[in-house]
């Protein structure tokens, strides 16, 4: 009986091993391994912004011969995001490209996940910056200065570079909005003469609608009391944008609004004119260069080390070259714009 | 006339042993050293926390709040290393914290005739606030990998993790003592009857205190190695723990109505659950189906016993209707 099973258990092997060479044969682009076995990995599923997230990664799984798999927890915990780890250990993934759901609680699944051999990109959502060696890089939608400055560049372009400017932020502790806000102060001053802020200097410009719709509408309001010149309004926030633009509408109002908003939310508005355009970074390019980085560290043509180098694309045209910057992160490059030029095609998927 | 009678703690059992030999066949990533090393590792802090809780379900009360207390240790364990204490003290201090949870919630019940239902959801948002006042939005990490390693690797040259060793010694203190002692008897006894139990002389306030300190103390335990295997603490740690460890309770048999259960259905139900995830994750079953699977086998866990329950009273009442 024993014998048997052993037998049973070998023949399953040895189908899958063969499944194997058949994805081998028809690998992609020249450098990366082909019949790689990619696992990306969400900070939860059900969610459309991973859901692009993933389509992009397997665009790129196409490209270069490999076998994705989209998997990951309902809810998006660290905790449960470890027992999808320990899966892909156990099943031989040759790459993780994962969205970290706990910058800190999944760092000992991904150090025993790079024991066992695989490689790991994590992408959209990074690891804690003492565990940046659990990964080979972060590829990240923007830095924060260029995700300041481009909305400083859509304002002027939705005032005509001039006129006083306020911002709806989220909440006053939001690490990322206060890090693109002091971005976009020396910026507004230097490449906009005719602009200014409305209370003279950008910190004194910000209000805080804490992520909340009703807050959010309710600061708006503020903004247009105490400053009824103001010419524009920058959100750096998907809530207060789309806040913005409904009191917007519903009041007919003039005030120039952009900001980091959802294509999906926020398409009636650029389609009717209320809003010129706001940007956010594409999720789909996200994973799609996080799934070339991921292949090309795995076929040992990518390092990761501070200055090295990837590419993403399998045609002339698309292929583009990516720097790993410090702390072995590397950007998209600029935040995507969303105009009426392009806006219906993104509604449709985020 | 000796009759083999049904029981759900026993079916467990065949359940836990089918889902094995099934897995085995299903998938060559199942039966192996590492893979049982990952379900022992994902269902320790349960295993710790069902069996207090198994305690205290069979003397008919509840603890809602088990994972915010397994938080709170956790935080407390962050937060005084964050404060530079020396990591031993911390333990003690998360330790420390957990009991305190259980006392709280065992004196609001018992000093105040309070209902464990309505107290521990209460303290179930209360410790979870208390979480968040003691780390802020700030996760604490970079503890001592001496003792984070213990969380992660396993004992020298076996493929258990470190876990085991806290499963079997805390499993057999509660399984000898809930089948085999006075307290354990005392416990099925207010759980059956708890007005009868206080005729009999059983001191079952007393007794509900030290079920609530045991179930806070054992929370903090869990929290440490929690704290461990995740090599950090964070204010949003174990959330929703608290419904995975009674379910997995309800699953090995103990009847929520108190009175009824048995330890090692509830251990073989936590380490059921653990495997069956395991066969099914590597089976490539998406997340969305393993949450109805799991809901759909607690259903099953309740529904399986009433049944039999039924059909056997129906039997009754035929046969003494047949007699008169």
């Amino acid at each position: 009986m024993q014998k048997r099973l052993t037998r049973v258990a070998i023949a399953i092997v040895a189908v899958a091993a063969l499944a194997g060479t058949t994805a081998t044969a028809n690998a992609g682009s020249a450098g990366i391994k082909g019949g790689l076995k990619i696992a990306i990995m969400p900070k939860a599923v059900n969610n459309g912004y991973f859901t692009a997230w993933a389509k992009g990664g397997t665009t790129a799984c196409k490209e270069i011969g490999a076998r994705c798999t989209y998997l990951g927890p309902t809810t998006a915990t660290g905790a449960a995001q470890v027992q999808f780890i320990n899966q892909i250990i156990q099943q031989h993934y040759n790459v993780l490209v994962i969205s970290a759901a706990d910058q800190n609680a999944i760092v000992p699944a991904l150090n025993k996940a790079k024991a066992a051999g695989i490689t790991i990109v994590t992408s959209d959502a990074d690891v804690d910056a003492s565990a940046a060696a659990s990964r080979v890089t972060a590829v990240l939608p923007a830095s924060s200065t260029r995700i300041g400055t481009a909305e400083v560049d859509w304002i002027a372009a939705a005032t005509g570079g001039k006129g006083s400017i306020a911002i709806l932020s989220a909440a006053a502790t939001a690490a990322n909005q206060n890090a693109w806000i002091a971005a976009m102060g020396p910026y507004l001053t230097s490449k906009y003469p005719n602009m200014s802020w409305v209370g003279g200097t950008v910190d004194k410009s910000v209000f805080y609608g804490n992520d909340d719709a009703t807050t959010s509408t309710q600061q708006f309001d503020a903004i247009l009391a105490q400053y009824p010149n103001v010419a524009g309004i920058i959100s750096p926030t998907t809530v207060g944008v789309l806040a913005a633009a409904q009191e917007k509408k519903a009041k007919s109002l003039t005030v120039a609004i952009t900001g980091l908003g959802l294509p999906s939310q926020m398409g009636p508005y650029i389609t009717d004119g209320t809003v010129l355009k706001v940007g956010l970074w594409n999720p789909i390019d996200l994973g799609y260069v996080a799934v070339y980085a991921a292949a090309e560290a795995a076929s040992g043509t990518f390092k990761g080390t501070v200055g090295s180098t990837f590419y993403a694309g399998n045609t002339k045209k698309t292929k583009k070259t990516y720097t790993v910057t410090a702390g072995g992160i590397t950007y998209l490059g600029d935040p995507f714009t969303f105009d009426k030029s392009n806006i219906a095609t993104f509604a449709a998927i985020y | 006339m000796k009759r083999v009678t049904f029981n759900w703690d026993k079916g467990i059992l065949v359940f836990l042993v089918l889902t094995t030999i099934v897995g085995s066949f299903v998938t060559p990533y199942f039966a192996n050293a590492s893979n049982f090393s990952f379900v022992i590792q994902d269902i320790g802090e349960f295993m710790l926390m069902a069996i207090p809780m198994t305690f205290l379900i069979i003397s008919g009360e509840i603890d809602l709040s088990i994972g915010s207390s397994l938080c709170l240790s956790s935080a407390a364990l962050g937060y005084s290393f964050r404060h530079g204490i020396p990591f031993w003290l911390c333990i003690i201090i998360a330790l420390l914290v957990g009991l305190a949870c259980g006392l709280i919630n065992g004196i609001l019940v018992t000093k105040f005739g309070l209902q464990s239902l309505a107290v521990t959801i209460g303290t179930l948002a209360l410790y979870r606030g208390l979480c968040f006042v003691l780390l802020g939005n700030q996760p604490v990490n970079q503890m001592p990998l001496s003792y984070t390693n213990l969380g992660s690797n396993s004992i020298p040259h076996t493929f258990l993790p470190y876990v085991t060793i806290l499963i079997v010694i805390f499993g057999a203190i509660g399984w000898t003592t809930l089948h085999y002692t006075r307290l354990g008897r005392w416990t099925f006894a207010v759980g059956i009857n708890v007005e009868a139990a206080k005729f009999s002389g059983i001191p079952v306030a007393r007794l509900k205190l030290a079920l609530f300190a045991m179930t806070g103390l054992m929370a903090g335990v869990a929290g440490i190695v929690y704290t461990f295997r995740f090599a950090s603490a964070s204010p949003d740690g174990a959330t929703g723990y608290e419904l995975s460890v009674i379910a997995s309770v309800l699953f090995g048999g103990v009847s929520i109505a108190g009175g009824v259960g048995t330890m090692w259905g509830v251990l073989a139900a936590v380490l059921e659950l653990g495997v069956i995830r395991s066969v099914l994750q590597l089976t490539n079953v998406s997340a969305n189906t393993l949450l109805v699977v799991s809901g759909g086998l607690l259903l099953l866990s309740v529904a399986i016993p009433r049944a039999i329950e039924l059909s056997r009273n129906r039997r009754k009442l035929v046969s003494s209707d047949s007699k008169s």
